[in-house]
């Protein structure tokens, strides 16, 4: 596109409709005018020619944002009014004071301690903490398999591209709250007692109490242990970059991979033999009367909500993932193949680097939704932020404090995954001339 | 992407009996080509060793479930969970005895997409025919609803607290979606506005609503909405639910429809002004026709999901098509029978939204988007 202007008056290239006409290129502009938007059926030949004020562009748009504002104050002032009257009528007192009163109300499953004679603002905390906790998972879940599914609809194998494409098309097309109900009764929820829970092996139980795995404790010798695993892990960072760079300048066989490996397990090696003591005791679920005892525990709440999360985005994600790799050009594979790279490097060092440009603003999307749709909790009972919020509603009858306390923390989320995600897609843009 | 259509691909380069099918990755072998079979068998799914036992394990996950799904839909479920409540499940506690209304109402429904794909596909088509669609489209919706609502003279008046089940979900979703388009199309003119102030204030409510889950907006029209209205007005349930869908939608549809304002190349809008079309002019006749052009598979997909996330409307206590399953799942004749019951109410949402996408197909090849 030429960009030249024709005059010297303001360009705004970004805005779509200008009210300004366009100037004619032969018209000849005097310098005091020069700055003024004019009508091209008053062609500023004529001398001294003065626009009328109704037909003056900066007057015209003074006055349109005026009236725009004048109106929406009028709205709101009206809406106030109807507002405080009701209220009146009500008799429901206005502000966040009541946090600090006893919520009254018991948790299932609080991430923090907490007891019905805690306060409100304390009940709030842990349903988002709650919030992020199943958030988190969600997203890690959901990436996982959506990488997956997408490769999977790209494959050279014609059994894995019609998996994949029934899974996406049929979790797509389905709600996601349906899919939290089946998840929840007809799936967690009908699962065997503890009693006679489906063993998977190595200590994974699965009941319709929850799903118990052994977990490590970190015990005396953790601290040693972990020092040396970061010494491990950073040394790998660094021999396979290195290896790596060398690899791509010689041509030389260096195996990075695995040099990087080998250094990790050495540092975790190190650190296990050096420590005074060992650096876990891991606590293995037994069953103890009507229930499991030690390892960790996710309910049945936790547990269908994160697969329902984890299973639904994972579809979209995998479209995402598709799309990504689709719209690197088919060319950049051959020419890759024709230098010599194998299928595993022409994955990592060509066509990744590309598709991530094109994935990473949809995925930033898909992590919102995750967020946002981690509300769906209450349907099956978990007690996240939005859980929270409306027993607090239906106690105090708050209504303006829980909705406003209830959106601005999913606000904040939105708005902190779109800033970490941001930076993230910063770092994988193709940087232009 | 463009699929490639049959006739298109040269004729002389395939055998006839290979235009059936034209993408080459999909082929199936042909009867009576043996060779061929194997071929195709070997290229997709034995090619190396890890797509065979990609294959196999995957052979042996399908045929387990498929048998295990099999033989519990043919003996171990009870159907009768969803045959004994079809009616329920469609309309809710609709007035039975006014349920030829929602029977022509479906008629008429149905009558519109006969002659929209009519008129899509005919070829010698009059000016009445061409113009007939767009005309239909504007009484059918309104139709509908006066034989859904009835007026109080010709119709009893069906309260909207009687609607229920599948009719309240697709009410729900086509208010939402037509309610929220003018409002959407407004927002995102608003957005694209050289007037800071206008501009400030559409983008803050596309932001906000965009930042909160649905279930925040539908909560808090359920709980608010009353509060800042006059005192003789009071929507009920279904009106304010429905007011929360739009708000919603609209914030969404104009994030789709920036989208297309801003594929409208600036020589569209310097030659509109060029021709002495101003501002109103170049926004309705030159920009929101291409732009509105290039958004209808975001559309379609927006549509797509606001149907699905109608199913919220269950959690502020309206009853439609998961909220009849689920109070019919309340019921002790019925107790634990999830499985039955989500599986119908799966298929439904199912058929809905794979309709709806592949409608949305045919009118984006119509349309001749990615083409021109």
């Amino acid at each position: 596109m030429t960009d030249t202007p024709a005059g010297p008056g303001p360009r705004h290239p970004a805005t779509p409709h200008r009210p300004e006409g366009p100037r004619h290129p032969a018209t000849p502009h005097r310098p005091e005018d020069g700055n003024r938007p004019e009508d091209p059926r008053h062609p500023p030949a004529r001398p001294r020619q003065r626009i009328p004020v109704w037909r003056d562009v900066r007057v015209l748009r003074a006055a349109g944002q005026v009236a725009f504002a004048a109106a929406l104050v009028a709205a709101g002032a009206l809406l106030y009014a109807n507002l405080s009257r009701n209220l009146r009528q009500l008799g429901v007192p206005v502000g966040f004071d009541f946090l600090a009163l006893e919520a009254g109300f018991a948790m299932g499953e609080p991430p923090i301690p907490y007891r019905p004679s805690d306060t409100y603002a304390r009940a709030f905390a842990a349903g988002v903490i709650n919030t992020l906790r199943v958030s988190g998972l969600g997203i890690l879940l959901a990436t996982v398999l959506g990488v997956a599914a997408g490769v999977g609809r790209l494959s050279s194998n014609w059994l894995v591209r019609q998996i994949t494409g029934a899974y996406v098309e049929m979790v797509r097309n389905t709600p996601l709250l349906l899919q939290l109900f089946v998840w929840a009764f007809a799936v967690f929820g009908r699962l065997p007692p503890p009693g006679q829970a489906i063993h998977l092996g190595a200590g994974i139980y699965f009941s319709n109490r929850g799903v118990f795995l052994p977990w490590p404790a970190p015990a005396a010798g953790f601290a040693a242990w972990a020092a040396g695993g970061l010494a491990g892990l950073a040394g790998a960072v660094i021999a396979y970059r290195r290896l790596l760079r060398v690899r791509l300048e010689t041509g030389r066989r260096t195996y990075p991979g695995l040099a990087a490996a080998a250094v990790l397990a050495a540092g975790l090696a190190a650190g296990w033999t050096l420590a005074p003591a060992p650096p876990f005791t891991v606590s293995v679920p037994t069953l103890a009367g009507f229930n499991f005892r030690g390892g960790a525990s996710l309910t049945v709440q936790f547990s269908a909500l994160t697969a329902g999360l984890a299973f639904y985005t994972g579809a979209f994600i995998a479209e995402v993932v598709r799309g990504g790799i689709q719209s690197v050009p088919r060319g950049q594979t051959e020419a890759a193949a024709a230098l010599g790279l194998r299928p595993s490097l022409i994955m990592r060092l060509v066509i990744l680097p590309q598709a991530l440009r094109v994935i990473v603003p949809p995925l930033t999307n898909q992590y919102l939704n995750v967020i946002k749709n981690s509300s769906l909790a209450v349907a099956v009972g978990f007690e996240d932020a939005f859980f929270v919020a409306r027993t607090v509603f239906n106690q105090t009858g708050r209504t303006f404090e829980t909705v406003a306390i209830v959106m601005a923390t999913y606000l904040a989320f939105s708005l902190l995954t779109s800033l970490l995600m941001n930076l993230y897609n910063r770092s994988v843009q193709l940087v232009e001339r | 992407m463009t699929r490639r259509r049959g006739p298109s691909t040269p004729a002389a380069a395939r055998p006839a009996a290979a235009q059936e099918r034209p993408d080459a990755a999909t082929a199936r072998p042909r009867a009576g080509a043996a060779g061929e079979a194997w071929r195709w068998l070997h290229r997709n799914l034995f090619s190396t060793w890890y797509n065979a036992l990609l294959t196999v394990v995957g052979l042996a996950a399908v045929c387990g479930a498929a048998s295990r799904v099999g033989r519990w839909a043919l003996t171990a479920a009870d159907w009768r969970v969803v045959t004994n409540n079809l009616t329920l499940l469609l309309v809710g506690p609709y007035p039975r005895d006014q349920l030829w209304r929602v029977g022509l109402a479906v008629l008429v429904t149905a009558a519109l997409a006969g002659l929209t794909a009519a008129a899509a596909g005919g070829g010698r088509s009059g000016v009445l025919m061409r113009r007939a669609p767009a005309l239909a489209w504007l009484l059918a919706p309104l139709a509908v609803l006066w034989l859904v609502h009835g007026d109080g003279a010709v119709l009893d008046v069906v309260r909207t607290d009687r609607w229920g089940g599948l009719l309240l979900t697709l009410m729900l979703a086509a208010v939402g979606i037509v309610v929220s388009f003018p409002f959407g199309v407004a927002l995102a003119l608003g957005r694209q506005s050289t007037l800071p102030v206008v501009r400030a204030v559409s983008t803050a409510c596309i932001e906000v609503v965009r930042g909160v889950p649905l279930v925040t907006v539908l909560f808090s029209t359920q709980i608010m909405l009353t509060l800042f209205l006059p005192e003789g007005l009071r929507p009920d349930r279904v009106l304010r639910a429905m007011a929360g869908l739009v708000v919603f939608s609209a914030a969404y549809v104009a994030e789709n429809v920036r989208g297309g304002l801003q594929s409208v190349p600036q020589g569209q809008i310097e030659a509109a002004a060029a021709l002495g079309l101003n501002g109103a002019q170049t926004t309705f006749l030159i920009v929101l026709p291409q732009a509105l052009r290039a958004v209808v598979p975001s559309l379609v997909g927006q549509f797509i999901s606001l149907f699905k996330d109608t199913s919220l409307v269950t959690i502020v206590g309206l009853q439609e098509l998961l909220g009849i399953a689920n109070s019919v799942l309340a019921n002790p004749d019925y107790l634990g029978r999830y499985a039955e019951m989500y599986a119908f109410a799966g298929l439904v949402y199912w058929l809905f939204c794979y309709g709806m996408s592949r409608a949305g197909r045919r009118v984006e090849q119509r349309l001749g988007l990615g083409r021109r």
